[in-house]
């Protein structure tokens, strides 16, 4: 035990739980409770014109049915707007029922209660509800346009527009004077989070207690609470919320309150019932959140070695019908599209619009991979232009470990300055070179064109900003079985925060990893936290357990010490083994379980253990707080900046144009790593995202604004015969920012992908890729247009 | 209107379970719903996932494409079937803890009882194979390298525990 | 996503399913293995009164193979028809075929029979059934037992010639005459799924190698599966014929164009698969 914890690849202490089928997932809760289900829009763009429930009546099993009408106060407000922008000059948020207008398909309309979720599901199917249809606006081109508004009084769909420069220039200038310039238009498609489990949410009102619990599967339990209580208008006090084990979130159940965590607890507290509401795929798919898509147009000036002078990107950002999460994802594109890079002066611009769709928000990697997508497409097409290598390209404009930390002259989504803290991008370059198989590469082409066969390579990297704050926190206990409770505010989704946060603690206090037990999500056991997202769990929660656990062990030493008399001083005392000893002399120690007894002076005792803190035992300390526990909190400056980069080798098909990949490899560094085992699994699974990105998800809506691939049928998420082996390696650059030296993990495998198997496609097949994703059928038609071209050029 | 109910008997995990549905109770909603047997899963409610398969006499089917009543007379596994008698996790589900199989645990129990009743049908698996044995379940979490991984250790361990029962 | 409130009815005999159909006929689904009818309860897309399960009916849970061919009773499930190795022997294509629909654990369920009945045109088995002119038997009170061609059976896309009142009892796969090589192949998104073009061949030569027939089907190209007959065309030549023949649309997956493109790829190289299964 005197091996350090952290680092270890540790198995997951969760698991056992999970794979017997006792996991506790939303639905698993509330057996017998009354189930919503919602009418919701069929139609893009409407006025309401009458809601009709008279055929829904007779349905056994009824309860109620609630429509805006029926909303009281704050509950019949729009919901709020999370994080304001300056910029952000026309917020317009939903209602959690439609107030007379509709803005896209699914948005709920109607709430109804019933004994069980197919009797709800009949109510809802007999409800007939008139519109008038309004003009739908559809894809950034008719954003765009603005001929058509979703909402008449945000002109032009625009919600924001948003203008950041580094300070090194004027952009424009530096591109117009550098000897070589070229200009990309991008495009990046919709796409969606997609957990394998919907949200849900499930409601219990105390009336004796006056206490409103709610379980929710949510990525913020803590801002759940608040918001649940500001709109019902309850003191927080009365308001508990508790995240169940979570099946998955990547970003969509970050956005709160949905309109059901408003709506299910308030009908809870008028019905005086348990209510439960589950959402299903379809809905899912229409009334939660999409991300990703974007129009990019980027100009470059750049001299003869490749080296970036000047760089100008546009954005068009496609924000749906409403932006309760303000502009966070189109700051990060702005913002982390320079990844590892110097690229001289640099202005960018984004437009962030309404369409008549699902509201926009945060997907893992969050704006990211439509920015790396920007940069490394400009990269490759410098390369292709100047007929450079690809990889000299990038390492002509890489950040060198000496200039660390590196100030990009922006501000990051946090508020605060966009700083490299660390990181080593030649020698992640050099990394991904090798596992990638770069030099050897063109004799691998040879002998596959031999064959017949079709190859390309592709390469990006990224810098992911992580850990940001503004803080989290960590209440430590030690139990006098000797048991470690962490309690934290922060909730989980399969991250492995039991186990690498009990890495942590257990370090801290010299017990086994066996010995501590983490609870997340539970406002009744942690009250103050920020959330699980944006890859700041580890660095800020773990922070904070270290924290919190130090100040545990420093106040059992203190007890220890005036346990063990014989003039011990705290300061020669050590945690180890589940022992507070002597260093010089380990002969010389006391349990942890017993320095726990001793914390907690009593006058009565209860078993055999806890005589010994009785007034006539032995003696305790003085001065102490009772319990052998205490709570910190991590704050950091700013946010830590973990980086990447991808490799991956493709074969196209040269007759069907079907698009293989052959291998794809990742080099990671984010820093001290608390368990190597979960890192790999957090990039595995960002990767297949990535590749589900680019090769096979797309959220479609037609000119109607009807969403057509509503179903796992036609979204098409990898399955594991798409996903290829990932091969990876990891480097790490600790964070000075962080006692601990951490950065953050969870984003970072979705967020190069797109842009390096557009660049391997690309090389494949000497065509350009300018969007993505990219279906065999749209490859075709990429080497159709190429043909017509060298026909038109022929002739 | 009041809806025709239909009594059926069917054995869960080795157990006679009665119960009460009318006809349109999904044969996941049933196990969740009136037996509380909530370790399987609904991911999607239209046969894709996978996350609600469960094996009908043996055999994986999509829980959420039967209705209750259909089954009426059958043995159904589920997850929580696939332990030891002991209790201790099976061959299948240690292999996952042991390779890190899963992350939410929202999809797993579909890819336990999947590669459950497929090691019985093919005791040792390529990777290959193994990767075409589990292409029918989603997962969002892994990108299923380690899903592959714990197929193949599935497969060791049920031959280890097996020969170590002879 | 529940399915509507249904009626449900359980027979355990063909007759009693037979007499059923003939009393519910126009407002009961007869429910098999229910891999694309639950999915679409389960949407609400489809809201029959009444529900005639026939999973109870071992009578037709068989895959037998005889001199003629393979006859699949209508409780037959995919997986059946996939592992019976003696239908396989005498008639390759189906397991050739079978092994494309969706994934195994549909397949475990999903009945043969089913497939055809349900008629959809991205499915493979009713191209299978096409393509080597095979039959489907039908039963009702009113009209006792009828067998309906392939050719006649499909009649437009997810509509069968199986009458409201008929329940589908059998489909019979006759054995390829002669000397013929057969071959399936598509090109789906993913594994498992609907193909963006499918192609099934049938190539008959004789002693010398000569290709004396050759036929193609296809799913996903059209409303309904088709056979193109190829026969007399070398197999790049077949193929080009072939997809001009076809009819497919776009969607979200794939052009038309591509699939007709498609089309031309998957025949020229199915056609070349089913040939050198059997050239001398």
């Amino acid at each position: 035990m005197n091996d350090k914890l952290v680092g270890q690849p540790l198995v997951r202490k969760e698991d056992p739980r999970l794979l017997r089928g006792d996991g506790r997932y939303l639905d698993d809760l509330g057996r017998g409770a009354l189930a919503a289900a919602f009418v919701r829009s069929p139609v893009a763009h409407a006025r309401i014109t009458g809601i009709d429930v008279d055929e829904a009546l007779d349905v056994e099993g009824l309860v109620a049915i609630y429509t805006h009408e029926d909303l009281p106060g704050r509950i019949a407000e729009p919901l709020p707007l999370l994080i304001p922008h300056p910029d952000l000059t026309h917020p317009r948020t939903p209602y959690c029922l439609a107030n007379g207008e509709v803005n896209h398909v699914g948005e709920a309309v109607v709430m109804v209660v019933a004994t069980d979720r197919y009797l709800a599901e009949d109510v809802a199917e007999r409800i007939r509800v008139t519109y008038e249809d309004l003009p739908p606006v559809v894809g950034i081109d008719q954003a765009r346009a603005g001929e058509r508004l979703v909402h008449e009084d945000a002109p032009g769909n625009v919600a924001a527009r948003s203008v950041q420069t580094n300070g090194k220039g004027e952009a424009h200038e530096a591109i117009a004077s550098a000897p070589h310039r070229l200009a990309l238009d991008l495009h990046i498609e919709r796409s969606a989070s997609m957990p394998m489990e919907g949200k849900g949410v499930l409601a219990h009102w105390d009336a004796d207690d006056r206490t409103l619990r709610v379980h929710s599967s949510t990525q913020t339990s803590t801002s759940v609470r608040l918001a649940v209580a500001a709109k019902l208008e309850l003191p927080p006090d009365r308001v508990e919320v508790i995240t169940p084990d979570v099946g998955g979130g990547f970003g969509v159940k970050i956005v709160h309150p949905w309109p059901e965590e408003i709506l299910v607890p308030w009908a809870a507290m008028t019905l005086g019932r348990d209510v439960k509401w589950v959402e299903d795929r379809r809905e899912h798919f229409t009334s939660s959140a999409h991300e990703r898509a974007q129009q990019q147009h980027v100009e470059v000036g750049f001299d003869e070695a490749g080296r970036l002078l000047g760089l100008s990107v546009e954005i068009w950002h496609d924000n749906g019908a409403y932006v309760p999460y303000g502009i966070i994802v189109p700051i990060v594109t702005s913002t982390q599209l320079l990844g590892p890079y110097k690229v001289g002066a640099y202005r960018v611009e984004f437009t962030s619009l309404y369409t008549n769709t699902v509201i926009v928000t945060p997907y893992r990697g969050a704006g990211r991979p439509q920015g790396v997508f920007a940069m490394e497409r400009t990269m490759d097409a410098i390369a292709e232009y100047l007929g450079m290598d690809r990889l000299a390209v990038r390492e002509a404009n890489l950040i060198q470990p000496e200039e660390m930390p590196y100030d990009q002259g922006l501000v990051f989504q946090d508020g605060r300055p966009l700083i490299y803290d660390s990181g080593d991008y030649p020698t992640m370059l050099r990394m991904i070179r090798d596992l990638v198989g770069w030099d050897g590469f063109e004799a691998e082409r040879a002998a596959a064109a031999a064959e017949g066969r079709r190859i390309g390579i592709g390469i990006g990297a990224y810098v992911e900003g992580t850990g940001m704050g503004p803080y989290e926190g960590a209440h430590v206990k030690v139990e006098t079985t000797g048991e470690v409770v962490v309690s934290t505010g922060l909730t989980t989704q399969g991250q492995g925060h039991y186990t690498s946060l009990a890495q942590i603690a257990a370090d801290v206090l010299g017990v086994g990893v066996g010995d501590v037990t983490v609870i997340t999500g539970d406002t009744r056991r942690f009250k103050y936290a920020v959330g699980t997202f944006a890859s700041r769990a580890i660095v800020t929660s773990g922070n904070a357990v270290a924290i919190a656990a130090a100040k545990v062990a420093e106040k059992a030493k203190r007890i220890a010490a005036a346990a063990l008399g014989d003039g011990v001083a705290p300061e020669d005392l050590e945690l180890v083994d589940g022992r507070v000893r002597r260093r010089a002399d380990p002969a010389t120690a006391i349990d942890l379980r017993t320095v726990a007894v001793l914390s907690n002076p009593l006058r009565y005792a209860f078993d055999e253990e806890t005589k010994a803190a009785t007034q006539f035992a032995a003696a305790t300390a003085t001065g102490e707080e009772p319990g052998l526990e205490a709570t910190g909190y991590y704050m950091p400056e700013r946010s830590t900046y973990a980086a990447g980069a991808h490799g991956v080798v493709v074969e196209t098909d040269p007759e069907t144009a079907d698009i293989r990949i052959l291998r794809y490899c990742v080099v990671h560094d984010c820093g001290v790593v608390v368990n190597p085992r979960i890192v790999e699994g957090q990039v595995h699974g960002g990767v297949a995202q990535g590749i589900g990105g680019a090769l096979y998800e797309r959220i479609v809506y037609d000119d109607a604004g009807q969403l057509v691939n509503a179903s796992y049928m036609d979204f098409l998420i990898p399955f594991a015969t798409e996903v290829p082996h990932i091969q990876t390696a990891h480097m790490v650059t600790a964070s000075g920012l962080n006692p601990l030296g951490l950065k953050g993990a969870g984003e970072a495998g979705v967020i190069p992908t797109s842009a390096v198997v557009a660049s391997a496609i690309e090389d494949a097949e000497g065509l350009a890729v300018r969007r993505m994703p990219i279906s065999p059928s749209e490859l075709y038609e990429l080497r159709k247009a190429r043909q017509a071209r060298k026909e038109q050029v022929s002739a | 209107m009041t809806e025709q109910v239909h009594q059926i008997t069917v054995t869960v995990n080795g157990v006679a379970r009665r119960g009460e549905v009318p006809a349109r109770r999904l044969l996941a909603d049933f196990l969740r719903m009136d037996l509380g047997l909530t370790g399987t899963h609904l991911g999607c409610e239209h046969g894709v996932c996978g996350a609600c398969t469960l094996l009908l006499d043996g055999v994986p089917v999509r829980s959420c494409l039967i209705l209750a009543v259909s089954a009426d007379g059958h043995a159904v596994t589920t997850v929580e079937g696939c332990c030891e008698a002991g209790g201790e996790l099976g061959p299948v589900q240690q292999a996952f803890q042991d390779c890190h199989g899963l992350q939410c645990g929202f999809c797993t129990p579909g890819f336990i009882t999947t590669i459950t009743a497929y090691l019985e049908e093919n005791p040792k698996p390529t990777e290959e194979e193994a990767r075409e044995a589990i292409g029918g379940n989603l997962c969002r979490c892994t990108g299923y390298q380690n899903i592959v991984k714990a197929v193949l250790r599935a497969a060791d361990l049920k031959r280890e525990r097996e020969s170590a029962d002879e | 996503m529940k399915p509507p409130p249904v009626v449900y009815h359980g027979p355990d005999t063909v007759q009693e399913a037979v007499r059923l159909l003939a009393e519910h006929g126009g407002h009961a689904k007869v429910l098999a293995g229910g891999q694309s009818l639950v999915p679409m309860l389960n949407m609400r897309l489809t809201a029959p009164a009444r529900l005639i399960d026939v999973n109870r009916l071992d009578e037709l849970a068989y895959v037998r193979t005889d001199l003629e061919g393979v006859r699949v009773g209508a409780l037959a499930r995919h997986a059946d028809v996939e592992r019976a190795t003696h239908a396989f022997e005498a008639v390759p294509l189906l397991r050739q075929a079978v092994r494309s629909v969706a994934h195994p654990t549909i397949r475990n369920r999903g009945t043969t029979v089913g497939s055809l009945v349900h008629a959809d045109p991205c499915a493979e088995m009713p191209a299978v059934l096409l393509l080597l002119d095979g039959e489907v038997l039908l039963r009702s009170d009113r009209a006792g037992e009828r067998v309906v061609k392939a050719a006649d059976f499909f009649v437009g896309p997810m509509e069968s010639a199986c009458e409201e009142d008929e329940l589908a009892i059998e489909a019979y796969f006759p054995r390829p005459k002669g000397r013929t090589g057969t071959d399936w192949r598509e090109l789906s998104r993913r594994n498992g799924d609907y193909a963006m073009c499918g192609v099934g061949t049938s190539v008959r030569v004789d002693e010398t190698g000569a290709v004396t027939s050759a036929k193609a089907a296809y799913i996903g190209m059209g409303p309904v599966p088709s056979v193109v007959d190829v026969t007399g065309a070398d197999f790049s030549a077949a193929a080009e014929h072939a997809a001009d023949q076809l009819d497919p649309e776009d969607d979200i997956h794939a052009s038309a164009e591509y699939r007709r493109h498609l089309a031309r790829v998957l025949t020229a190289r199915s056609l070349k698969a089913a040939y050198e299964a059997v050239a001398p």
